[in-house]
């Protein structure tokens, strides 16, 4: 079994397995990705990067597509 | 910021099946080949992740690509084109200049999405999209999902998710039974086809399966609770945890476009070897027709034999391909949009959800560009990649001229790119009219 990564989601620690997006961890984390322009909340909607509606802030870069990148462990996810 | 130059005989713009048939197909050659992918591994939508995992289909395929001398650029994006010949794209740590002499477009396609009231709601999801995010990492076992839509991407979602324990509530298809029968009948004649027809049925087995049904509204206060579809000519709330919408396919030509390849009802042209109108340009897969992975396959290696002119080696696949094309005619008439789902959106719903564009203020446009100017539809990070294929089914707008940068960068990489040609560019990030 390959060993679990411990990243943060707004603060709080979620352990995920190796290969996991951010996206995913996000949603595991039971948060949301970004709010739209009227203030609602969004999650990961194409899976694929082409929607955009996953960003969230990762490592201090905002605005990064979360379904694209797959978690290090430590890795800092801000979401909104 | 660091700033690259790599040059190649060949390069191949997309890492799914048709790129790495391409690829494959033409480093046999010896030609130094390049093959740049936006996602973190090569696979595509379609072998999401096989790199990782043993699958029987992509394993062969797969293995050619790490065996066979290709040169691997996954998450890089191409987002110009700066001059004949070179194209610019973001990679995690700045930017890189790809020289080629030969190119190959294998784009592949993203699932058309339809709005309706609700679908913006945290936990409604593509269905590919709800499949890429379980194939990366998300837990589904246990979880009610309802798949609606159209085509046989919803059926293979559905066994998918069945058996990593997700508990499919419905699989709801837009098509008529008798036009599905009729697909059915067609696929006779692919004998490949029939058995993965058989075995995905077997798969999906025990799911309630609806044909001329639809998603009406997805219902919740911050997040989905349920769905409203339309069935047998009612309304019937299911309950659900995710919702996965997808229309069939629609091509990624954005690249295409930039490159002036000449389009075909919105599909990229190419000949009998796979080539564009612009030279030295080939496209094989989804961008030329919509015709599933054993096309893709086949287009891409006579693209990839054709960038190094061992044309005289595809003829065998040209048959091939002709018996595949009528494949992809089939699933274009079995599961054309019906004009019912014209009329899903009330006036508050959301048809840009860059912009949160409603249906409303959409109204009275002529064009896909006069909504653009007006009222920021199309104009936010995806460059109306998802609202423009909504807006052409609603109000039959076609979308204009493509403008760099196709995919939004960075002002840093925007502004090195053109700094010794430009040096007083100004520069935008987000979609421009």
């Amino acid at each position: 079994m390959p060993e679990e990564i411990n990243i943060s989601v707004n603060g709080k620690r979620v352990a995920v397995s190796p290969g996991t997006t951010v996206a995913a961890a996000i949603m595991l984390a039971g948060a949301y990705c970004r709010k739209s322009v009227s203030g609602a909340q969004r999650g990961p909607f194409c899976g694929m990067g082409i929607c955009f509606e996953c960003r969230a802030e990762i490592n201090g870069m905002q605005h990064s597509r979360s379904c694209q990148i797959p978690c290090i462990a430590g890795m800092e996810i801000r979401s909104e | 910021m660091n700033r690259e130059v790599r040059k190649f005989d060949v390069l191949v713009v997309g890492g799914g099946p048709a790129g790495i048939a391409a690829a494959t197909s033409a480093a046999k050659s010896g030609a130094s080949v390049g093959m740049v992918d936006d996602n973190p591994s090569p696979g595509g939508q379609i072998w999401r992740g096989a790199a990782t995992h043993n699958r029987s289909d992509s394993s062969g395929w797969i293995r050619k690509l790490q065996t066979g001398g290709v040169e691997l650029l996954c998450n890089t994006r191409v987002f110009d084109q700066p001059k004949t010949n070179v194209l610019r794209a973001e990679t995690a740590t700045g930017i890189c200049e790809f020289e080629y002499r030969n190119l190959i477009l294998a784009t592949g396609a993203r699932e058309r999405f339809l709005p309706f009231p609700g679908w913006t709601l945290p936990n409604v999801l593509g269905a590919g999209g709800l499949q890429a995010l379980v194939k990366s990492g998300l837990p589904i076992s246990g979880k009610r999902v309802v798949l609606a839509g159209t085509g046989p991407l919803l059926l293979a979602v559905a066994a998918y998710l069945k058996k990593n324990g997700a508990h499919v509530v419905a699989i709801c298809e837009q098509a008529s039974r008798s036009s599905l029968l009729r697909f059915g009948f067609s696929l006779l004649r692919h004998r490949n086809k029939v058995a993965e027809l058989i075995r995905l049925r077997n798969e999906i087995g025990g799911i309630p399966f609806h044909a001329k049904s639809w998603p009406m509204a997805a219902e919740g206060d911050e997040t989905l609770q349920a769905v409203v579809i339309h069935r047998s000519g009612r309304r019937e709330r299911i309950a659900c945890d995710y919702l996965a919408c997808g229309f069939h396919l629609v091509p990624n030509t954005e690249l295409a476009s930039l490159l002036n390849c000449r389009m075909q009802n919105g599909f990229v042209q190419v000949d009998q070897f796979q080539r564009t109108s612009a030279p030295n340009v080939f496209c094989a897969g989804e961008p030329t027709c919509i015709g599933g992975l054993e096309l893709s396959l086949v287009e891409g290696q006579i693209a990839g034999l054709a960038a190094v002119e061992k044309n005289d080696e595809s003829w065998k696949l040209l048959g091939e391909r002709r018996k595949l094309m009528k494949f992809a005619h089939a699933l274009e008439r079995t599961f054309a949009l019906r004009p019912e789902l014209k009329k899903l959106c009330q006036p508050e719903t959301i048809v840009c959800r860059c912009e949160d564009v409603t249906w409303e203020r959409l109204q009275g446009h002529k064009s896909w560009r006069a909504a653009k100017l007006q009222t920021r539809c199309g104009m936010g990070p995806c460059q109306g990649r998802i609202c423009g294929s909504a807006t052409e089914m609603l109000f039959d707008w076609k979308s204009d001229s493509v403008r760099p940068p196709i995919f939004p960068t960075t002002l840093a990489n925007l502004s090195a790119g053109d700094a010794e040609s430009s040096p007083g560019l100004s520069v935008v990030t987000r979609g421009q009219p």
